[in-house]
């Protein structure tokens, strides 16, 4: 699950990694009324505007309805003008941006409606550097990887200069041990009380990885001061889905805005659900099937409008909604039903199809392959149901090819 | 044990709750050796398993079968009193990583986990764990382990496999159904079909089965089915081109992914420019692979690489 940079702080600040001080806001005035306080309890008259939404590249991305601005802002105003002058210009900006849509390298070019600003204060930087813990799935276990390459996206690093990445895999019965953490500093060149400060970084760091049961912790830039302080610039952290459960304060950052309407109905209904922009909709069964479907509709000239798939365990209930989902996006013009019952039985999804279809009719052609458990009852189901425009498929290729000709 | 689970295999099941009852009754339908449930807190009942066999099972059983599998609180126990070698978790994701420790703890040379859903850290851990210990871990997130006609461990439905010449390794649990069908069609069979699961962190890869069925005289040929996200198929192309003389098809789900989103399994994830299906096609096609383009190919592929080296 992913979260804002706002939230990602808060949640690493409070496992002790250090990171400046802001306030989300999402109105002008709120934007406008956090300057001050910011101002006096970092004696730093200049603040950050940054857009938070669930996507990267947003410093260089840029507004839709204002090409000129992008979606982070550097106010220097208060330099010279006072907190005032700040507040005037924080508001201004935060007017333009908030209901804006920030097209950045992440979100497509359809880009994301920022309906959040974090203000926050200015950082004198002396040093840009990068840190961050992910899984190695080869090793599986945690590593911890720092770069003096800050600022840039890591893979960039990794292509261009991988030698400037230090890795330190984490022994999931001890953590990360004061030696690795010591290395990691001394390959960032961290020095003095900057030092001291890199290796309770790291620390803390790999702990809240372990503590809120990351999928990714990504600080970058992580910065050193001009009076060497060690600070966490930007924040990105999503958590393990599974381990939800398991950390009922995180759930309630979910920002459902940030999230695409139809999979969140799909969630809810144990559906595994990606909407995409081809014009077949697919129900499917299985993970590999689903996107194994989602290939052969290309591999025959077609283009998939959605990965989804029911789930092992899926009753006629959740394959109605599954198709009703499917139905609703204006975009499908055919729909692909790939079936290989295991645990899940064929009559489950004929039922849950002749359901649909009853419930909201059918406008577009229709084409069902099923195999696999109780199969001839599912057949039997769908073909005595005398849905018009169904046509049957002997295996996933016929199917596919079927679809696409009768979308065409 | 010949690739993992034979006619031999004593098989107990962790997690004897609505999913573990029905699979297990199937388990017992297909002929496999059920001696023993652990689910804590019902130690000492049994549970009664009543129906008619899998005539698509193991051989020469009676018509009907009548089990009452003893309940034991702990797998410790479990073994002891029944001499099971295999476990089978059923267990809920949040306590199954326990369950496969307590199982490996017991001394089991075999678990395999099919559960769903199992946070990633509690696996890490889990791994950790089995680390030093004679226990191989198959899954979690799997379909399970059969060997047709033996031994049936999992959800995969019996009745689409045929004993025969080809070993099927895969991260997808649909994809396997659909090799195996193919391949009982065209009357090649199965030795033995291994889900290694699609979880990011898991017991078994593609290297460890690849082995197995290089080492096995009855495999003649592989297939193996891959998907987006991770390395393992890379990592499995390598070990074909310096190990593996006998034939390998293979299949890679996630061509048309789209970057950064997790494809239903947790470990298909395509980020930061890794784990593309274009990579792993290129990798396995170097180790001299034949690729199925679509996954209606599979068994047309392994055919093709049997002609090649002349032994179909």
């Amino acid at each position: 699950m992913k979260i804002h940079e706002y939230q990602a702080k808060a949640l690493l600040a409070a496992r002790g990694i250090p990171v400046p001080q802001g306030r989300m806001a999402t109105s002008g005035a709120e934007a406008a009324g956090a300057v001050r306080p910011l101002a006096e309890a970092t004696g730093m008259p200049v603040v950050v505007v940054k857009s938070q939404i669930h996507a990267g590249g947003r410093g260089k991305g840029r507004f839709v309805e204002h090409p000129d601005l992008g979606g982070v802002q550097v106010v220097l105003d208060g330099r010279d003008g006072g907190v005032e002058a700040a507040e005037a210009r924080v508001r201004e900006l935060a007017d333009r941006m908030l209901g804006s849509t920030l097209v950045t390298v992440q979100t497509g070019p359809e880009g994301k409606a920022v309906q959040r600003l974090y203000i926050e204060q200015g950082v004198d930087i002396e040093r840009e550097l990068y840190a961050s813990v992910v899984l190695d799935r080869t090793a599986g276990r945690n590593v911890v990887m720092a770069s003096t390459e800050g600022g840039t996206e890591i893979e960039e690093v990794a292509a261009a200069t991988p030698e400037k990445i230090v890795r330190e895999e984490v022994d999931p019965a001890v953590g990360l041990t004061a030696f690795q953490a010591r290395r990691l500093a001394f390959a960032l060149d961290l020095r003095g009380e900057a030092f001291g400060r890199g290796v309770a970084f790291f620390t803390a760091l790999e702990r809240a990885a372990t503590e809120l049961d990351t999928d990714l912790v990504e600080v970058n830039p992580l910065v050193v001061t001009r009076a060497g302080e060690v600070l966490a610039l930007d924040a990105k952290v999503s958590i393990d889905q599974n381990a939800l459960y398991r950390h009922p304060d995180v759930v309630g950052l979910r920002d459902l805005s940030e999230e695409e309407p139809a999979e969140v109905e799909a969630s809810e209904y144990g559906l595994s659900f990606i909407k995409l922009d081809g014009n077949i909709g697919c129900l499917v069964n299985g993970a590999g099937l689903a996107m194994s479907t989602m290939d052969i509709i290309q591999h025959v000239g077609g283009m998939p409008a959605n990965f989804l798939d029911v789930g092992g365990g899926a009753t006629t209930e959740n394959v109605t909604a599954a198709f009703k989902i499917i139905t609703r996006d204006p975009n499908v013009r055919g729909i692909f039903v790939n079936i290989f019952g295991g645990i899940m039985r064929c009559d489950t999804i004929a039922n849950g199809v002749v359901t649909a279809v009853r419930d909201v009719g059918l406008s577009v052609p229709l084409v069902v392959r099923l195999e696999g458990t109780n199969v001839e009852m599912g057949r039997e189901i769908i073909e005595g149901a005398g849905i018009p425009g169904l046509v049957s498929a002997s295996d996933m290729k016929d199917g596919a090819r079927k679809i696409v000709e009768l979308t065409r | 044990m010949s690739r993992y689970v034979d006619r031999h295999t004593r098989v107990l099941i962790q997690g004897l709750g609505k999913v573990g009852q029905f699979h297990t009754d199937k388990a017992i339908a297909y002929g496999t050796h059920m001696v023993a449930a652990v689910h804590p807190g019902r130690g000492g009942s049994h549970h009664r398993f009543e129906g008619e066999s899998d005539p698509s099972g193991v051989p020469g059983r009676p018509a009907r079968y009548r089990v009452d599998l003893p309940v034991y609180d702990t797998v410790r126990e479990a073994v002891a009193a029944t001499g099971a070698d295999a476990s089978v978790i059923y267990v809920p994701p949040a306590g199954a990583a326990d369950a496969i420790m307590e199982a490996a703890e017991a001394g089991l040379p075999l678990i395999v986990c099919i559960t769903e859903g199992i946070p990633v850290q509690d696996m890490v851990r889990a791994k950790r764990y089995l680390q030093g210990k004679a226990t191989r871990l198959i899954g979690p997130n799997c379909p399970g382990v059969i060997t047709p006609k033996q031994c049936k461990i999992g959800i995969m439905p019996g009745y689409i496999h045929r004993p025969g010449r080809v070993g099927v390794v895969s991260r997808s649990g649909t994809l396997t159904y659909e090799a195996v069908k193919q391949l009982t069609d065209v009357g090649l069979g199965q030795t033995t079909a291994v889900g290694i699961g699609g979880d990011p962190v898991n017991g078994t890869n593609f290297v460890d089965v690849l082995a197995e069925f290089q080492a096995d005289p009855e495999t003649e040929a592989v297939i193996l089915i891959g998907e987006i996200g991770g390395t393992a198929e890379e990592d499995a192309a390598a070990w074909i081109a310096t190990h593996m003389t006998k034939p390998v098809a293979a299949f890679i789900a996630g061509s048309t992914a789209p970057p950064g989103r997790r494809m239903g399994h947790a470990g298909a994830i395509i980020s930061g420019g890794q784990g593309t299906a274009a990579d792993k096609m290129a990798a396995l096609e170097a180790a001299g692979v034949v690729m199925a383009p679509t996954p209606t190919d599979m068994a047309a592929a392994v055919q093709e690489a049997m002609r090649r080296v002349g032994v179909l």
